[in-house]
């Protein structure tokens, strides 16, 4: 790579290399290196990134075709901010810019971030894999005060991450390793450790390596033992790979005290992820900078965006399908998970309803989105299951709710009715267990999958075969996919709720009845129901327990627990009973 | 029915002076409220300031509630005792920054009784904020079921039917004999500055209460305004306080205003009210006009 231009700061010349021009209404972004690094390391991502940017890039003092400074003093924090600002100054003299930092070159752009220096030059930060010292600082002090074993073996595991720290600060030594053949080592080391194949070895490496120690040397001890409170206003949004060598991820957890404007993403990659993953860097920088700059937050951003107040809660983090989700159990259950701390999508065939219980999700403090779908579309389902993917990510609990009733005699019930009832009790959970099933495993999570039958999937009776036939083919379909599942650590709960008051009563279809008796019984069924009283809150509630206590099957309800005993242990008293003439 | 009190125009507008007295009061103690006043103090307050403007009488001693107490969670909810429950009074809950409130009150002036209530917010509650736009439709659906002469009982499974679409519970059935709505009549203007009160609550309105109730089981209609059967009848021409009580999770909101109904019509005493005033300042009255 060839500089384009060579910016003066304080006696050094800075290498700059840009990507693109500038333009009036294109943001500029503004990639900061790390150790030991130098701007070519962005040159994949600065190549994306240049499609819809100006990209610029600059070596830090010292390291590739940059200037050397002449003492250890002149690598401190304040003269790295100073270069910055010079390579922004003259690149970006109108607009504030876009900072996407790795490693030390994200360490010196919190110092940016939080100091006078550079204010109003700024418009966002991405940064990748390298915290404020001052903040490490403070989060090291925190865990050891706080006395607890958890907290301090995590400083503990965070120093042995860091191992080459206090390595540097020994004079010699590694400057010597560079220049000893460890610069030629390094393109392997990469692959060999970090699986990063086909590295161009940079020309620069040596100096990259031997000059770049001089950065620790002059700021971490002093900035370790004497820190300043950092804070920014600006949006931060941070990606964490989650298969960083050299970072605990617990390192962020004290940043929302620092920083109230947070978004975290996490990805599974290394701590070079520009090198192995340029184009997920370059679309999430993306992203974040096209939200600041419209104010337009996608639904990938709005679930990464840091909510203080939500951490630390039962199912924080965790994203939630319910289907049926506009009433009865399906809101009571998003409403309670909402209130866990999880994320909601609201699927309902009546999308008025599902607006509402994602609204209502919304103001107990979760992200929520409502859908449209009629889950025994397999089309339909497939769309919902590809914008859930696309949008968000593989689901981390998947409730298959949604059911329809149907009553009478089974000479009355039509091919039209089993369709129906079978389409949207059954199938409906096929897809819905099946696409997101298949998500889960391919993002290897270990999610949740709960069906919702019903006590009338073990409980016979003459007025009621389709519905019932619906509901013990999802008990049966629960108890098979569960065993396969569980090779990959995905657990699947069947939930069956006893007379419980939804708007199932009010729209089962009663067959061979007139229209004016159909809503005659409906509604003497709903006032059975009420008088029951088992409310949509008691089976939200057993939902919630089973994932949390991985419940295989669960009756709600003294008279679905009565009848589950009765079918296993007197099965002819209940085929004796599913005689009785109890229709309402 | 028997030959119904209609009310005059001049009655009306001793109505309306009373509610207007109710509502200044709400807003004027409101004013005053701070984190840390306990519920006790601010019913107190309430009374006094109704004292002062010329209330003779009421139907019930203000009420106030605070926190969770608005969407009558905890003892407040239990139903037993035949819908009179001690945990109704004001207590010694102390209101907090951001904590929903609920002000009820009942003045009578010289004959002419209200029963409003009001809720807010010393600071900010998006759930409260929520409730209070929702409101709105509860007073459309309950006037437009009215002027069509709907039966009571089918507008009270209406207004629960909003409830259940809306996600919310049905707060109003906490109230004895899960009222929606209870009428109110005009009393006698004998030009005493106090009359007598038992449990809080005004003896002659109570008593016309319970006439209206014996009449009612005569004629076959309800004083008490609730889904039960006994209300499955035509609206009843006179004075209804309707009230309808929202709750989700751990905050209620209401309103409650008189409604007139004539023999063809119906109509609510007074459209300037604070829950108006604050719809059409968030540009919702006027969508709904």
């Amino acid at each position: 790579m060839t500089p384009s231009q060579i910016v003066q700061s304080g006696g050094i010349e800075l290498a700059v290399y840009e990507w693109g021009k500038p333009g009036k209404k294109k943001p500029t972004i503004v990639l900061v290196h790390g150790y030991p690094d130098a701007a070519s390391v962005w040159k994949q991502t600065a190549e994306i990134l240049s499609q819809r940017y100006y990209v610029v890039a600059y070596d830090v003092r010292g390291a590739g075709r940059s200037s050397t400074p002449d003492h250890t003093a002149a690598y401190a924090l304040d003269h790295l901010v100073a270069d910055l600002a010079a390579v922004v100054d003259i690149t970006s003299p109108d607009k504030p810019v876009h900072l996407v930092c790795h490693d030390w070159g994200s360490i010196q752009c919190w110092e940016a971030v939080t100091t006078e220096r550079m204010q109003g030059r700024i418009a966002s930060y991405t940064s990748i894999s390298g915290p404020s010292i001052d903040h490490a600082s403070y989060w090291i002090m925190n865990r050891l005060r706080s006395g607890s074993p958890e907290k301090i073996a995590q400083v503990g595991r965070q120093l042995a991450h860091s191992w080459y720290i206090g390595m540097f600060q020994l004079p010699v030594l590694a400057p010597a390793l560079w220049k000893g053949g460890l610069d030629k080592l390094w393109p392997t080391l990469l692959e060999k450790v970090e699986g990063i194949g086909e590295v161009e070895a940079s020309p620069t490496q040596t100096r990259d390596g031997a000059n770049g120690v001089n950065l620790y040397r002059a700021n971490f001890v002093q900035r370790l033992i004497n820190p300043q409170e950092r804070r920014t206003e600006l949006p931060v949004q941070l990606i964490v790979p989650r298969g960083d060598k050299f970072m605990v991820q617990e390192i962020w957890d004290d940043l929302p005290q620092w920083v109230p404007n947070l978004w975290r993403r996490e990805v599974d990659a290394g701590h070079w992820l520009q090198v192995s993953h340029p184009e997920l860097v370059a679309a999430q920088a993306a992203e974040f900078v096209d939200f600041v700059e419209s104010g337009e937050e996608t639904p990938a951003l709005k679930r990464a965006r840091v909510r203080e107040e939500r951490r630390g809660k039962a199912h924080s983090g965790k994203l939630v399908v319910i289907t049926g989700a506009g009433s009865g159990f399906g809101r009571e259950t998003a409403l309670l998970f909402a209130e866990a701390g999880a994320d909601v999508i609201a699927v309902d065939i009546n999308l008025e309803a599902a607006e509402r219980t994602a609204e209502l999700s919304r103001l107990l403090g979760a992200q929520a989105w409502a859908r449209q779908t009629d889950v025994g579309s397999i089309e339909q389902m497939q769309a919902l299951a590809a914008w859930v993917e696309q949008e968000l990510g593989a689901p981390d609990i998947v409730v298959n709710n949604a059911g329809i009733g149907v009553a009478g005699s089974f000479f009355d019930t039509s091919d039209a009715d089993w369709e129906r009832v079978l389409r949207v009790n059954l199938w409906g959970v096929i897809h819905g267990s099946r696409l997101f099933g298949k998500q889960m495993i391919a993002a290897g999570k270990r999610g949740h999958i709960v069906n919702v039958a019903s006590m009338g999937g073990f409980t016979p009776s003459r007025f009621m075969s389709a519905y019932n036939t619906s509901k013990a083919a999802v008990m049966m379909l629960s108890d098979c996919i569960r065993a396969e599942l569980a090779d990959h650590k995905i657990d699947v709960s069947t939930i069956c709720p006893g007379l419980s008051i939804t708007n199932i009563t009010q729209s089962t279809r009663f067959v061979g009845a007139s229209p004016e008796e159909e809503a005659r019984r409906q509604q003497k069924a709903t006032q059975l129901y009420q008088k029951r009283n088992l409310k949509p809150q008691t089976i939200a509630r057993a939902i919630v327990d089973a994932v949390e206590h991985k419940r295989a099957e669960v009756p709600v309800g003294v008279e679905a627990h009565g009848s589950r005993l009765l079918s296993r242990f007197f099965p002819a008293l209940s085929r004796r009973l599913a005689r009785l003439d109890v229709a309402p | 029915m028997s030959e119904a009190w209609i009310p005059s125009a001049g009655e009306l507008a001793g109505f309306r002076k009373a509610q207007r007295l109710a509502y200044d009061c709400a807003e004027a103690i409101t004013a005053e409220m701070k984190p840390g006043m306990t519920e006790r103090h601010v019913a107190a307050r309430m009374k006094e300031y109704l004292l002062d403007h010329g209330a003779d009488d009421c139907f019930h001693e203000p009420f106030a509630w605070f926190g969770d107490r608005t969407a009558f969670r905890g003892l407040i909810a239990v139903k037993q005792l035949g819908g009179f429950n001690p945990a109704f009074y004001p207590g010694l809950r102390r209101l907090e920054e951001n904590m929903p409130f609920i002000l009820d009150c009942a003045p009578t002036i010289q004959g002419c009784t209200a029963d409003i209530g009001y809720c807010g917010v010393i600071g900010h509650n998006a759930i409260l904020d929520r409730l209070m736009d929702d409101l709105i439709e509860y007073r459309q659906l309950i006037l437009q079921q009215v002027k069509a002469r709907r039966p009571l009982a089918e507008i009270s499974r209406a207004v629960d039917a909003l409830c259940a679409k809306h996600g919310y519970d049905p707060r109003h059935k906490a109230y004895p004999f899960e009222t929606l709505a209870h009428r109110i009549e005009k009393l006698k203007d004998d030009g005493k500055k106090s009359h007598l009160k038992i449990a809080n609550f005004g003896v002659r309105n109570i008593s016309e209460l319970l006439r209206d109730k014996l009449r009612g089981a005569r004629e076959g209609w309800n004083p008490i305004w609730n889904s039960s059967d006994a209300s499955q009848h035509v609206p009843t021409p006179g004075l209804w306080a309707v009230e309808p009580h929202l709750g989700f999770r751990d905050v209620g909101a209401k309103w409650e205003e008189l409604l007139v109904v004539t023999d063809t019509d119906a109509f609510w005493l007074d459209d300037d009210v604070p829950h108006v005033r604050r719809w059409a300042q968030r540009g919702l009255w006027k969508q709904a006009a």
